[in-house]
Parts: C-alpha cells; structure tokens; sequence
C-alpha cells in the first residue's frame, strides 16, 4: 500500500500566551488527519480555532509541541519539500515583477534562468495573465495577485498543496473563478493532495473530497468529517444548486454552528 | 494637460517664494548696520559669479569638500547597511550591541572632530570619518529596523519554495532593505555634506567650510553667505541626484501622485 501524502498523528501545538495566570496557550490538541496523496480536504471551524496552526504544522513551519508530521511515510522536520504554501495574505515580493515571482521557487531550486522564465511564462499563461508578465504585484487587481500566487505554488509541482483560505480576500465573482480555476489545476492533470483552509462553507463542500470541522479554540480538535460524494469535475456554481449539496450542507452545518455559537460566546465574554 | 498645469502653479509658488525671501533680504540690507549683520544678496551674488566664473579657484575647494562628501556617503552607507543587515538578522549580537550601539549614536559627534584630526591629520580623512559617523547611524538604524520589519509571510512563502539562508539574504532582507536604505540616504547626503563642512571649519587648509571661516574672520558677511548658498546648492544638486537613482532602482513602488490625494 502506498504511504499517505500527509499524516498529522497526535498533533498537540502550545504557544507561550502574555497571559500571567495561563503561561501556555494550547492552539490544537490531540490532532490527527490523514491526507491521501490524490484527496481534496477542507478544514472549516470557527474563527480562532487554530485552522492556520495546522497548516503551519503541515509545512514544517512550526514545530508540534506533541505528536508528529508524516509526509509520503517519512516523519517531517524541518520544511516540507513536497509542499506547495498559498498563503492567506498576500505573500508576492512587492520588488520582483510577476514572472519574477513565479520564477522565484524554481530559481531556489537550482532550475537555470531560461528554463525557469520559459516555466514560469506558461504557468502564467495556464492562470490566465498571459501577457501581464512584467507587471508589478502593486499593479495588478486582488485576484490577479492570487493568481501569480497561485502560478508561483504549482510552477514546483508539489506534491501537497496548502491553502490558507486563499480567497477570503476577494469578491465572490472572483472567487468562484478561482475557485473553480484550483478544481481544474488540480483535478485534470497529475492528481494532487490538496489541504484546503476555509471559514465558508460553501466553498469547502463544493470544492472538497472530505471536509473536517473543527471544534472552537483552544485546544481545537476534530469533532467531524464527511466524506463529499458529489460528482466530479464539478462546477463550483452549479454545485450550490443540487440537492445532495443541500443536505450536506446542513449535515455538516448542525456540527458546525454549536462550535460558532461557543466561540463566539467566548469572544463576547473576552469583550464585557 | 492637467499634470503640467499643476506642476507649473508648484513651481510657480516656489519661484515667488524663493524671490520673496531675496527681495526682503536686499530691502532690508539697505541700512548699513543691518548688512553688517546679513550680508546683501547682490553682492553674495556677485561673488558667487566671481568665485565660478571669473575667478574659478572655488572649484578646488568645492572639490575637496564633494569628494570628502562623497567617500563618507558611500563609506557610510555600505557600512551602515552591512552592520545593520548582520545585526538585524542574529537576534542575540544585537542584543549583546544594542547600548554600545545606543550610547555611540547619541554621542555628540562633533567632539570627535578634533580627536579625528589627531588620527588622521588635516587632510581629507579626518573630515571624511566625522562624516561617516553621521551617516554610518542614519542608515545603521533604517536597515536595521527594515530587516526587522521584513514581512513574515513573504519570508515564510519564500522558506516554503525552497530557499536556503544565502537565497533568503539575496531576495528577501537586501531588496526589502534597500526601500528603507533609500528612504535614509536622503537624510544621510545632507548630513555627509555637514560633516565634510563642520570637519573643514575645524581645521583644515582646503574645502569650502575652510574659506567661510576665512571669511568669519575678517568679517566678510557676504562670502560666508556666498559660502552656504553654494553648499546649500550642492546638497539640493546632489539629495536630487539620489531621487533620480530611487526612481531608477524602485521602479517596483507604486508612485504617490498629488493629484490623486485629495
């Protein structure tokens, strides 16, 4: 049997807290997912809950306080090199154009100018800025920028794919564009694992194989996952329309909500 | 069409102000005790054209004084962007340095000037390392607090494709570095240009601080005044030289225009 592409066994991640009385501040507790190497997975939950910690932990940027990291078998220690990293915010280098930017990872690893430019140049096309090669991220729209964002992760052919809610900054036309655009990226050519960040969910039903929701912080942990059947390729818009969807949206919804109530409560509480 | 109208009224208002200041200054020079204090612009002037055209011997001097400007600027800034790269980047050195660094920059550098004359004689050096110290600072604490403010995403992104240590440098901290060593280099001119000068005026046998305070001592208003507009030209001369520099090498910075700021 082949190895999974992503293990987190046993997860637990404490951060030091300001707070006097409570010296640690435990983020996640006790998680474990497991991520095959050609599966789509959402993460949703409440905000706060510690979504962005696990895919830190994912990537190698941070180190477990319990528990360990698997990729392809191997237990991780330092960065993970099978993985590609679309961060939330805008993670493009203001000084470098946006062929430039896409070359950057390539360029890291050891690929000769021409070779990467040539990469790069297609995948720029494949996102459709064809043409916007020389622009500077400041001059180019939200969306343009998640494109040469998104470009610049799969120029590397990673293995894995993180994505921290990647399109929470941008208009819902937009987003179901890129939406879709990752479904076909990701779905048409050499299957990918895909672990997929999102306080929407909508956006995590219709993209995703399996979705997990995770309980309100701290020490945030799993408390559901469901498996997505619906029929591939998909749409993203015509998705929201079917049935099947509908009722898996309230299914995981009824998980969902009493964990957004809880945190908001506790956000409510922080305040008064 | 817009652009060059308000560029022109800029310009315009500049121009009327600047002639303001020249006008009051010759009415108000007509009495003599108030000249003996002031100078008169028309003779400033006059031996302004004389010391550059006619006479020519500034030149000389203006060169010692451009080019001592000139080696603490680069001496300074390559300096300040080095130290403060290497301790922006290792937490614990410049927790070690941080109140030598603190007590050496709010020292009154002046008082070095003779010490430095001492080192380093009456020549060119000892006016270039008092300028130096003034630069070295500026630009020390600018790429130091740029290093330190380097975005966390662009370097974890960057981490994430694949960069080693060197690579990180390369990409990450000197581009980033480079905005705010931009930003200090406009400051740093000015004060490489002070240093030069205030180290002539202190002893020296060449450059133009060395002929103002010739003049001081014969009373010569109007060549002391003839003096700091021809420095104060050069430094204008030269902090547009850096812009034009900026603008080539920041050609990535979306450009703030007037117009659009309301």
């Amino acid at each position: 049997m082949t190895p999974l592409a992503l293990q987190l066994q046993q997860v637990t991640c404490q951060f030091a807290a300001n707070d006097a009385s409570q010296p640690t501040y435990t983020a996640i507790e006790n998680v474990s997912i497991d991520l095959a190497r050609d599966e789509f997975v959402s993460i949703v939950g409440p905000t706060g809950c510690g979504k962005s910690t696990i895919l830190n932990v994912a990537a190698g940027l941070i180190r477990p306080t319990a528990g360990q990291v698997r990729v392809f078998g191997e237990p991780l220690s330092e960065i993970n090199t099978h993985a590609g990293y679309m961060f939330q915010s805008n993670a493009l280098m203001p000084w470098r154009s946006a062929i430039q930017n896409v070359c950057l990872g390539l360029e890291y690893r050891g690929c000769s100018k021409t070779e990467s430019v040539l990469i790069a140049k297609d995948w720029l096309k494949r996102v459709g800025l064809g043409g916007f090669e020389d622009r500077y991220p400041h001059q180019l729209s939200g969306g343009m920028q998640k494109r040469v964002a998104l470009a610049q992760t799969l120029a590397l052919d990673p293995d894995i794919i993180l994505m921290d809610e990647p399109f929470s900054a941008l208009d819902v036309q937009t987003r179901q564009l890129m939406e879709n655009e990752v479904l076909r990226l990701c779905q048409t050519q050499v299957k990918k694992a895909v672990l997929f960040i999102t306080h929407d969910l909508d956006e995590a039903i219709a993209m995703s194989d399996r979705v997990i929701v995770l309980s309100a912080g701290p020490s945030s942990h799993p408390i559901g996952d469901f498996v997505i059947d619906l029929p591939k390729p998909r749409d993203v818009a015509e998705m929201k329309t079917s049935p099947r969807f509908h009722l898996l949206y309230s299914q995981i919804w009824d998980v969902l909500r009493d964990e957004v109530l809880k945190s908001y409560a506790k956000q409510m509480g922080q305040v008064v | 069409m817009k652009l060059f109208s308000t560029r022109f009224v800029i310009r315009f208002w500049q121009f009327s102000i600047l002639l303001l200041v020249l006008l009051s200054w010759h009415f108000a020079s007509r009495s003599i005790n108030v000249a003996f204090f002031i100078g008169e612009p028309l003779i400033v002037a006059s031996r302004l054209i004389n010391w550059l055209f006619i006479n020519g011997d500034i030149y000389s001097h203006l060169g010692i004084t451009l080019l001592e400007t000139g080696l603490a600027f680069v001496i300074g800034t390559v300096g300040g962007t080095a130290c403060g790269l290497s301790l922006g980047l290792s937490p614990r050195a410049s927790a070690i340095f941080d109140p030598f660094i603190k007590a050496l920059n709010s020292m009154p550098r002046v008082i070095l000037a003779p010490i430095f004359a001492v080192w380093f004689g009456l020549g060119i050096w000892s006016k270039v390392a008092l300028a130096v110290t003034l630069v070295f600072f500026v630009v020390f604490f600018n790429v130091y607090q740029g290093v330190k403010e380097v975005s966390p995403v662009i370097l974890s992104n960057a981490k994430m494709l694949g960069a080693n240590r060197a690579q990180l440098l390369r990409t990450v901290y000197l581009p980033s570095a480079t905005s705010w060593v931009f930003s200090s280099l406009h400051t740093s001119i000015g004060l490489a240009f002070v240093g030069a000068v205030v180290g002539e005026y202190l002893g020296s046998a060449r450059g133009v601080g060395y002929l103002i305070l010739q003049a001081e001592g014969t009373f010569d208003i109007n060549t002391v005044f003839a003096g700091i507009v021809l420095l104060t030209t050069c430094a204008l001369l030269l902090d547009a030289l850096v812009g034009m520099i900026e603008n080539k090498l920041m050609v990535w910075r979306p450009k703030t225009d007037i117009q659009q700021q309301i």
